[in-house]
């Protein structure tokens, strides 16, 4: 355990009533299977603007799968994704980024070839309204934006204490920086609803306080709407508002980190071993 | 504001976007030891090298060499930047040369520039419709369906005698070279249309690969994906980079047949020549442009080196068929060499030269002039 009860969420009360406030992200009997492997069976769940949503559970469980159909990477069986008041049977991964949603990957995803800033950047050269031709001849308007989205860029390589590797090639850099970068790729659009696949894999104690931080002052002050993959279950219960459980594709619980620390469902299918030791310690 | 990213002082043979080199995105402008090595260049390359070059200089190595660049440069685009392979390049080059062949012989009016700009359209729309496979296929799949563009043009220019102005051996011969009245068909005349075109087209290809476009065709090459997810256009990249990538291979096709052979046949555009303008580009060093030019260096060069070094050697034993078998052998060993030693290519060992070079002079200068070289940080 590495989080302590002093990272309790700012907004508990108000993710209590998640039906009367506007959802950023619903999805409703949301299905999915690979061959005769069922990733996802009838999930639904609703994540209520400006809350950090967590969803837990074991290995296999679908956590990944859950976000790839949010995203658009899968196309869901049956089920349908609602986002920013768009509903979708396979959301169009293509547009995910103007409707204000970006995501980071529980594997790497970065650019590895390029600059730590020109990784940033990219995260919002789908603004650019300049064209090819503008842009190799240099004309003012693309040169404004252009500087436009670097200033931004540079704004968040110091909000996530990455202005020392700006330059470097992002491939050369360690595990837990880049998952930084990737962070700040995601977060560069000011996307209204960020979706991160474990954050935190692999990182430090240190790290990983550092960037329980940095996700809440995304949703603070930047105004992200998040929902987190996560092992660490300090982590989660720290931060989350509200967190999603599944269990062989099956959502087997949701509610407040209070509510699921006392589901018997969730701790037989998800903390098994922490019931068994508990339930020792009683006897 | 007027010193934005894109006026980074870092010339067109500078590295690609996957380099460290900018440093310094706004702020003083002061030109690199690139900058100046490019100006030297391209002083050297225009202004001496007409003066003392010898014919047999301008028509079998630089001439040949200019072309061979231009063509890498293209294809770098296509497969060191945005990362699709491809093995129909010379094919790009034919449409460019046939094009420009037909264009000067049926609309003689036409200026000869503006024959290579529709040239260059012309291979760009080719390479666009070969490109269409490459939003569905990847790696080994993609290379090849461009393969089918290798054959398939190839196949026509010997089929349709129509392009060839029906010449009964296939071969043409083009029109010498003349721009806007000026007559360039001499070696050094042609040699100087070459370096313009490679100048002028190195220039654009440069601010293409350093501007946000140039980010994004890499960000489609490193990770699809990703890509996709933060909404870059993966599609019309994909095509954009096989429409500008047959352009600039059409231009240089253009320059092959009217500036060096003088002559276009299809047999002159075949697999063999394909594979030669890959092996520039993975010789010279992939996503870099200076690649490009070292790579076709060093194609053109290593076999008029070996043969002399032969004729030196061996006299009479080495023969035109022991040469290109040698020729072969050697040269393929070159390749595994060097994927072995340094994937990246001519141009990082270059690189790595160079900083070697740089920090001994620096520590010689420091040694020398302590006080100015003290505070000075390489």
């Amino acid at each position: 355990m590495t989080a302590t009860p002093s990272e309790a969420p700012h907004l508990q009360p108000s993710a209590t009533q998640p039906q009367a406030a506007p959802s950023a992200l619903a999805v409703d009997g949301l299905s999915l299977s690979f061959g005769g492997v069922t990733a996802l069976n009838g999930v639904s769940f609703t994540v209520a603007v400006g809350e950090i949503r967590a969803v837990i559970g074991p290995n296999g469980a679908g956590k990944s799968s859950l976000l790839n159909a949010v995203s658009g990477l899968y196309r869901p069986d049956s089920g349908r994704v609602w986002l920013g008041g768009h509903s979708f049977a396979a959301v169009p991964t293509d547009r995910l980024a103007a409707l204000g949603v970006s995501r980071t990957f529980q594997n790497l995803a970065l650019f590895k070839g390029l600059s730590v800033l020109d990784n940033v950047a990219a995260g919002l050269t789908h603004r650019l309204r300049a064209g090819v031709l503008a842009q190799v001849i240099g004309l003012p308007t693309a040169r404004r934006e252009r500087a436009d989205a670097y200033d931004r860029a540079e704004a968040l390589l110091a909000f996530l204490h990455l202005e020392d590797a700006r330059d470097r090639p992002v491939g050369t850099l360690p595990y837990g920086v880049q998952k930084r970068v990737e962070l700040a790729r995601a977060l560069v659009a000011r996307p209204r609803l960020l979706l991160l696949d474990e954050p935190m894999a692999g990182m430090t104690l240190t790290e990983k306080q550092e960037l329980t931080g940095c996700i809440r002052v995304a949703r603070d002050d930047l105004g992200a709407t998040i929902v987190l993959i996560e092992h660490d279950i300090g982590v989660v219960m720290g931060l989350s508002d509200r967190i999603a459980v599944l269990d062989y594709g099956r959502l087997i619980g949701d509610g407040t980190p209070e509510a699921i620390r006392n589901n018997q469902a969730v701790i037989d299918a998800y903390l098994g071993v922490a019931h068994d030791l508990e339930a020792g310690e009683g006897i | 504001m007027t010193d934005l990213a894109l006026d980074k002082p870092v010339p067109p043979n500078a590295a690609g976007p996957n380099r460290t080199a900018p440093t310094a995105r706004r702020g003083m402008v002061r030109p690199s030891p690139t900058a100046l090595g490019v100006g030297l260049l391209l002083a050297v390359a225009f202004g001496l090298l007409p003066l003392v070059g010898s014919e047999y200089l301008f028509d079998a190595i630089l001439t040949p060499f200019l072309a061979l660049a231009l063509a890498g440069l293209g294809l770098n685009i296509l497969t060191g930047y945005a990362g699709q392979v491809s093995l129909g390049s010379a094919a790009f080059m034919a449409v460019g040369a046939y094009a420009a062949f037909n264009l000067s012989l049926r609309l003689p009016e036409l200026p000869f520039v503006v024959d290579i700009l529709l040239a260059g359209l012309v291979a760009a729309a080719v390479g666009l419709v070969f490109g269409l496979p490459s939003l569905r296929l990847r790696g080994f799949y993609l290379a090849v369906s461009t393969l089918a563009a290798q054959f398939f043009v190839q196949w026509v220019f010997n089929k349709v005698g129509w392009f060839s102005n029906n010449s009964p051996s296939g071969i043409v011969t083009v029109p010498p070279l003349s721009v806007a009245g000026l007559a360039l068909d001499g070696s050094v005349g042609r040699y100087l249309f070459g370096l313009s075109v490679v100048s002028v087209v190195t220039l654009v290809v440069w601010r293409l690969v350093d501007s946000p476009t140039g980010r994004a065709l890499a960000a489609l090459r490193d990770h699809e994906t990703a890509a996709r997810v933060i909404g870059l256009p993966v599609l019309r990249l994909k095509l954009l980079a096989f429409a500008v990538s047959s352009f600039i291979i059409g231009v240089a096709g253009v320059l092959w047949a009217f500036a060096y052979l003088r002559t276009v046949e299809p047999a002159g555009f075949n697999l063999d020549r394909s594979f030669q303008i890959l092996f520039i580009v993975i010789i010279g060093g992939l996503a870099s442009l200076r690649g490009a030019f070292l790579g076709a260096a060093l194609i053109v060069v290593f076999p008029l080196a070996l043969a002399r070094l032969g004729e030196t050697l061996l006299g009479g034993l080495f023969d035109s068929g022991v040469l290109e078998m040698s020729q072969r052998i050697v040269l393929g060993l070159l390749i595994i060499a060097f994927l072995i030693a340094e994937p990246a290519g001519l141009s990082a060992l270059l690189d790595r030269l160079w900083h070697r070079i740089a920090g001994r002079l620096t520590a010689l200068c420091s040694r020398l002039c302590p006080r100015s070289g003290s505070n000075r940080s390489v």
